[in-house]
Formats: C-alpha cells, sequence, structure tokens
C-alpha cells in the first residue's frame, strides 16, 4: 500500500487550513474549507482501496472477488452531500455580507469583538 | 418500547417537511401548532424512552440489521438514560423556543419553524446514534440548521457570527471526520461498540491515538471548550433570542455527550491504562474553561454574549465531571449539565422578553429599563443564583467523584461559579433595578446587536413568559429531586462498565441493572454552593454600588478580550493550536 494518498490527504488538509486562516476574502476562504474537505474524500478513499480490487458492484460477479471496500465509498458520497449543503450556505452568506457591507473581507467586518 | 426510538427523529424531520411543503396554504395559527405540537410529542416520547432506558439500554437496529456474532453491519439507535434525557432537553427546549416566537417575532415564516424542527430532530440523532459515521452526519445537519438560524434576521451582525460559526464547526467536524476514518481503517467498524472491543486488548498505537485526539478536538468544538470556544460566543450574541435558548440550554451540552460516549463505548478499552494521564488533560482543559469562561462573563455588557460565556464555563464544568473519569463524576456532569441548560435556557428567554419590550439587550444601554418586567427579572435572578450551584446535587456528586489528587477541584469551580453568576447578576441588578454606574470602561465599547434599534415600548403578550417559568421550574425540580443522583449515577456507572455496554449493545445480552445509592450531599458542595452564591451576590453588589469593574485593582484584561478578535482566520488559527496541543499532550502521554 502507496503512502502517497494519506500524505495527500495531509497536505490538502494543512494547505487549505493555512488559506482559511490567511483568507482576505470569503469567496476564498470558502474554496479553501473546500480544500480542507476534500482532504478527507482522499483519505476515506484510500483507506478503502484494495490492490488489484474491482468496482464493488456485486451483481454478477463471482463469490469472493476481491473487490475495494464499499463502506467508505459510501461515506465519502455522503460527506459530498453534507459539504455541498454545507459550502452552499456558506457562499449564500458571503453574498449577503457583500450586498450589505459592500466588503468580502472578513478583517472588515469587527462587529463582534471582545 | 423498542419501537418508539425512531420516531423521536422522525417526528420533527417529518412535521418539518409537512411545513416546508405545505405550510404557505395554512392558515396563520396552524404552522405555529403543528410545529409546536411535533416538538411537544417528541418531548413526551423522549420522556417515555427515559423511562424505559432507566434500567437497560434500549437499542434500535434500523430495517432489523441486528449484530450476528458481535459483528454489526447495520446501524443503532443506543438510548441510555442519559441520552434520553439530552434529547428530552433538546425537544423541551425546542417546544419552549417554538411557543416563545409564536409572539417573539413581529413576522415569522414557516421556514423558521421548519428549521427549528430540522434542528431538533439532528440533536436527538445526535444524542442518541450508536453509530460513529450517524453521529457525524448529525453533527454537520446540527451545524447548518444552526448556522441558518443563527443568521435568521437582516442585518449584518448574526452574518459574521453565523460564518464564524460555520467555519470553525465545519472544521472541528473535519477532524471527527478524519478520526471516524482512522478508527475504521483501523477497526474495520464504525459501530461504537463494536470498535470498543476491537481497540480492547491492544497496545494503543499511534494511529488510535491521533484518531482519538481528533474526534475529542472536534467534539470539544462543538462544546466551545478553549481554545476551540471563539465561535461560541459570536453566534450566541447574534442568533435571536428564542434560537439562542436553544444553542446555549442543549447544544454546546451535546458535544460533551458525544466525548463521553465516544470515550466509554469506543476508546476506554484501549486507553484504560493511562486514565490518569488522560484525567489530566480533560479536567486542565475543563478548568482553564471554567475559569475562562467566568472572566469573560465577567467583562460582557451584551446580555446574550454575556450568557454564551457563562455557557463556556458551565462547559468547562461539566467537560471537568466527564473527564475525572468516574462513573460518580460522570453522573454529576450529566446533572450539572441538565439542570443548567434548563436554568440557562430560561434565563435567556428573560432576556429576549427584556430585548423585545424594550428593543435593548445592552446591560449599560438598558439601564433600569427592566423596571417594568418584575417577572422576567426574578426568572433572571433566580437563575443566576441556580447557576450558582444552589441547590448543589449535581456539583456534589462532581466533587465526591473526584479521585485523590484533585482536591483542589471545588476551589477552582466554585471561583468559576462566582465570576458566572456574579456577572449575571450584576447585569439584572443594572437592568431590572437600574442599579450601578452608567458607564463602565472596562466592559468595552457597545455592540453593535442584531435586535437593537432605539429603546422603544412594544406591548407584549405575558404568554412569553410561560417558557421561561417552566423552564427554570424544572430545572429546579432537577437540582432538589432526591433520586436525580442515584439514577445519574447508576445510568453512569452502566456507562462505564463498557464491556458489559458492549455485550448488551452487540450481543443483546442484558446487562444486570446496577443500583447505586449516593447517598445524600455532600457537605463540601453545599457549602461551596453556599460560598458561591454568596460571593456572586457579593461580586455584584461590589460592582454595582462601590466601584466599576474598570475601578477593580490588578485587571489586565485588554489582551483577554483583544484576543477574541471575531475575525474568523483567528479562530482557526487558535483551533489549530488546540488540535497540536491536545494531540500533542495525548501523543506524549497515552502511548
Amino acid at each position: 500500500m502507496s503512502y502517497l494518498p494519506f500524505a495527500l490527504a495531509g497536505w490538502l488538509f494543512l494547505v487549505g487550513l493555512y488559506g482559511v486562516v490567511t483568507s482576505r476574502n470569503l469567496i476564498h476562504l470558502v474554496v479553501c474549507l473546500a480544500v480542507v474537505q476534500s482532504s478527507t474524500y482522499v483519505l476515506l478513499l484510500a483507506i478503502g482501496y484494495v490492490k488489484g480490487g474491482t468496482t464493488p458492484i456485486f451483481n454478477g460477479i463471482p463469490i469472493g472477488t476481491k473487490t475495494v471496500d464499499p463502506v467508505v465509498q459510501a461515506l465519502t458520497l455522503t460527506d459530498v452531500v453534507v459539504s455541498v449543503t454545507s459550502l452552499a450556505l456558506l457562499l449564500a452568506i458571503a453574498v449577503e455580507v457583500h450586498k450589505r457591507t459592500g466588503t468580502l473581507d472578513p478583517d472588515e467586518l469587527r462587529e463582534q469583538r471582545g | 418500547m423498542h419501537g418508539l426510538v425512531p420516531l423521536v427523529v422522525a417526528i420533527p424531520l417529518l412535521a418539518a417537511a409537512v411545513l416546508v411543503a405545505a405550510g404557505h396554504a395554512l392558515p396563520r395559527p396552524s404552522p405555529d401548532v403543528v410545529a409546536i405540537g411535533a416538538a411537544a410529542a417528541t418531548t413526551v416520547l423522549c420522556g417515555l424512552l427515559a423511562y424505559g432506558a432507566r434500567d437497560h439500554d434500549l437499542v434500535y437496529w434500523f430495517g432489523g440489521w441486528r449484530p450476528v456474532g458481535g459483528v454489526a453491519l447495520g446501524i443503532d439507535f443506543d438510548v441510555d438514560l442519559a441520552s434520553a434525557a439530552i434529547a428530552g432537553l433538546a425537544a423541551l427546549l425546542a417546544t419552549a423556543s417554538l411557543v416563545f416566537s409564536w409572539r417573539y417575532f413581529d413576522e415569522v415564516g414557516v421556514l423558521f419553524h421548519a428549521l427549528v424542527l430540522v434542528f431538533l430532530a439532528a440533536m436527538v440523532g445526535f444524542a442518541i446514534s450508536g453509530d460513529l459515521f450517524n453521529i457525524f452526519v448529525f453533527l454537520e445537519l446540527m451545524s447548518v440548521v444552526a448556522v441558518a438560524l443563527t443568521a435568521y434576521g437582516d442585518e449584518p451582525g448574526p452574518l459574521q457570527g453565523a460564518l464564524n460559526f460555520a467555519v470553525v464547526n465545519g472544521i472541528g467536524a473535519f477532524c471527527v471526520l478524519i478520526g471516524i476514518g482512522l478508527v475504521y481503517a483501523r477497526t474495520g467498524a464504525l459501530n461504537l461498540e463494536q470498535i470498543g472491543r476491537a481497540l480492547e486488548h491492544r497496545r494503543p498505537d499511534g494511529l488510535v491515538v491521533v484518531a482519538f485526539a481528533l474526534i475529542v478536538c472536534g467534539f470539544l468544538t462543538k462544546a466551545g471548550i478553549v481554545p476551540f470556544h471563539f465561535w461560541l460566543s459570536d453566534a450566541y450574541a447574534v442568533a435571536p433570542a428564542p434560537v439562542c435558548a436553544i444553542f446555549a440550554g442543549v447544544m454546546s451540552d451535546l458535544g460533551l455527550h458525544a466525548v463521553s460516549r465516544v470515550y466509554w463505548s469506543g476508546f476506554a478499552g484501549a486507553l484504560g491504562e493511562h486514565q490518569a494521564e488522560l484525567r489530566a488533560v480533560l479536567v486542565a482543559l475543563g478548568s482553564v474553561t471554567a475559569l475562562l469562561g467566568g472572566v469573560m462573563a465577567f467583562l460582557q455588557r451584551d446580555l446574550k454574549r454575556m450568557i454564551a460565556f457563562v455557557t463556556v464555563s458551565q462547559l468547562g464544568v461539566g467537560l471537568v465531571g466527564i473527564g475525572l473519569l468516574t462513573a460518580r463524576a460522570l453522573g454529576g456532569s450529566t446533572l450539572v449539565l441538565l439542570s443548567g441548560g434548563l436554568v440557562r435556557g430560561a434565563v435567556l428567554l428573560a432576556v429576549g422578553l427584556v430585548i423585545s419590550v424594550t428593543g435593548v439587550g445592552d446591560e449599560l444601554r438598558g439601564r433600569g429599563v427592566g423596571r417594568q418586567l418584575p417577572i422576567s427579572g426574578a426568572v433572571f435572578a433566580l437563575g443566576a443564583l441556580m447557576l450558582a450551584g444552589l441547590p448543589p446535587s449535581g456539583r456534589s456528586l462532581l466533587d465526591t467523584g473526584a479521585p485523590t489528587g484533585y482536591g483542589w477541584l471545588p476551589v477552582v469551580l466554585t471561583a468559576a461559579s462566582i465570576l458566572a453568576s456574579g456577572a449575571l447578576l450584576r447585569a439584572g441588578g443594572r437592568v431590572f433595578l437600574g442599579w450601578g454606574a452608567a458607564s463602565d470602561p472596562a466592559l468595552g465599547p457597545q455592540h453593535a446587536s442584531a435586535e437593537e434599534d432605539e429603546p422603544r415600548q412594544r406591548q407584549r403578550s405575558p404568554i412569553l413568559l410561560v417558557p421561561a417559568a417552566v423552564l427554570l421550574v424544572l430545572g429546579v425540580a432537577v437540582s432538589v429531586w432526591p433520586g436525580a443522583g442515584d439514577h445519574a449515577a447508576s445510568a453512569a456507572a452502566r456507562v462505564t462498565n463498557h464491556a458489559a455496554h458492549a455485550r448488551e449493545v452487540l450481543d443483546g445480552r442484558r446487562a444486570t441493572s446496577i443500583e447505586v445509592d449516593v447517598g445524600g450531599v455532600d457537605a463540601v458542595s453545599v457549602a461551596s454552593g453556599l460560598v458561591s452564591a454568596a460571593g456572586a451576590v457579593g461580586l455584584a453588589l461590589l460592582t454595582l454600588r462601590r466601584r466599576r469593574v474598570s475601578d477593580l485593582p490588578g485587571l489586565r484584561v485588554g489582551a483577554l478580550k483583544a484576543v477574541h478578535s471575531g475575525v474568523v482566520g483567528d479562530y482557526v488559527a487558535w483551533l489549530v493550536v488546540g488540535l497540536a496541543l491536545v494531540g500533542g499532550l495525548f501523543a506524549v502521554l497515552l502511548r
């Protein structure tokens, strides 16, 4: 099993977090959040990968055929659905912020402090 | 009884779907009636489940996919007494919030009701899920709906709070998910009990420790534990009062509940040898949170923001109870969170009434505006005293459940509750009695809050007070009912006996029921409850009558307030620091 997918997942997680922390634009920030989330897709799929395994569709293949793990694929799919919802909501909030305050810079939103 | 289990999630979800689909066609009061009816029905069902789960868990397998030979392919709801009680708290607060909002908003669409109901379904599902991935899904559903509810309004304030909430909680949830993935990679299981069994007889290796750290940090983000707490005050301060009552009353408690569930069911076997080290880390986090929450509450002038920090402080106390890793302290923590949640909900609704009638939710600007609202003032003051640890049934369990070496805990927790309750009483004295100076620079400039415009006068139906009063009475009842301690401790003893719990869920073998007699209330805890109540009153009087907070000596608070900057990037940076800290400590101590 190669370590590459796990290293990639770790890299995506960290680089996405760096983007979120340093972002000066809400749209950019939301996209960075999507990068963090994509690290979870890579990680989950890498966990379920089996060398030489086929797609986990069990209709019409002989019993005992090696397949990749279908559970993590289901988890990834759910994860994608979840992320679409939360990212859509965040983008909607970003659009509203721009409409009302005329800025997308999180540093200029200082309503809440202390 | 088992057949009722899925209904507590299905009823609010179905009612929400009906409201969204047909709500616009219904005449005005019927959406309210449908929503309140669904939430009330869920409350009653949760009560029934709590009764059914008093001796043994109610385990429900979706579609009848029961585990075979200890392997769970199916997904379950595992209802124990604590989960049923916390789910019931969520349902009760949702009901109270819906009743309150009936008269609170000038105009309220069906979407608000539908969102509250979906939020309720997510909270209940989160509390009773026995499957780690389903816990994640409910966590995300809860966050998404809560963010939408936070932003429910039309001012710029809520948007910033909602944004910080969504981003920080989103990253917390990804940490949980990565942890779940790593655990699945090691055990091939998603069911908590099966994970526990697979990990039990192995030395915890790096992967397990990292997974545990990620999952715990993710849930602590939801629970608002320092340094993961920054989003919480922003979100609470801007959410409309009826929504905020649910947030302050139960949402954060759920994060702590998940920590205890994941530890005892999933990791207690693997990490059991390192209990002392884990206890030290969790109790330290909880104590710092309790104190910092108290100090920050004391420095607030916005009432909802103040209650947010009081919540943070109380959740620190709750984490101490869970982190002590004994059955007795866990039971105490459950009681503290339950009665505290009810009382915080009541206090917040009382504040909501003040905001609704006078248009002011700020301590300094609202000096004396509450004179005309004596009942709200009474609810507020009683609630503040209860949060100081009176009556002390939960704290007593928590204190006596501490292992040796933690004798200093009552002192720290008492100091924290003096600060938190003192802050509430000070604000109450200003708003409801008109005491104290009109300005206090240490409390900072005024927050532009969503629901404030010029002070106004509005007639409000007295029905708005009923939910707050009911919550307060129930909060008192939970604390003074002598059986509560025994039940909480017995339920906690069943949770902490993880091998028997796993047999109950996976093999369907009913555990022998455990009856714990906690034997009355500890004298030290009664004393510390009285001390914190007296201290809180004294502190409030001192800052109202003698000096302003800014005149108190030795107070270097500028830095502390500056750290809560309101910028989402800073908050995420703190989250990463906390993750590195907790992960690093676990990596060094738990291997």
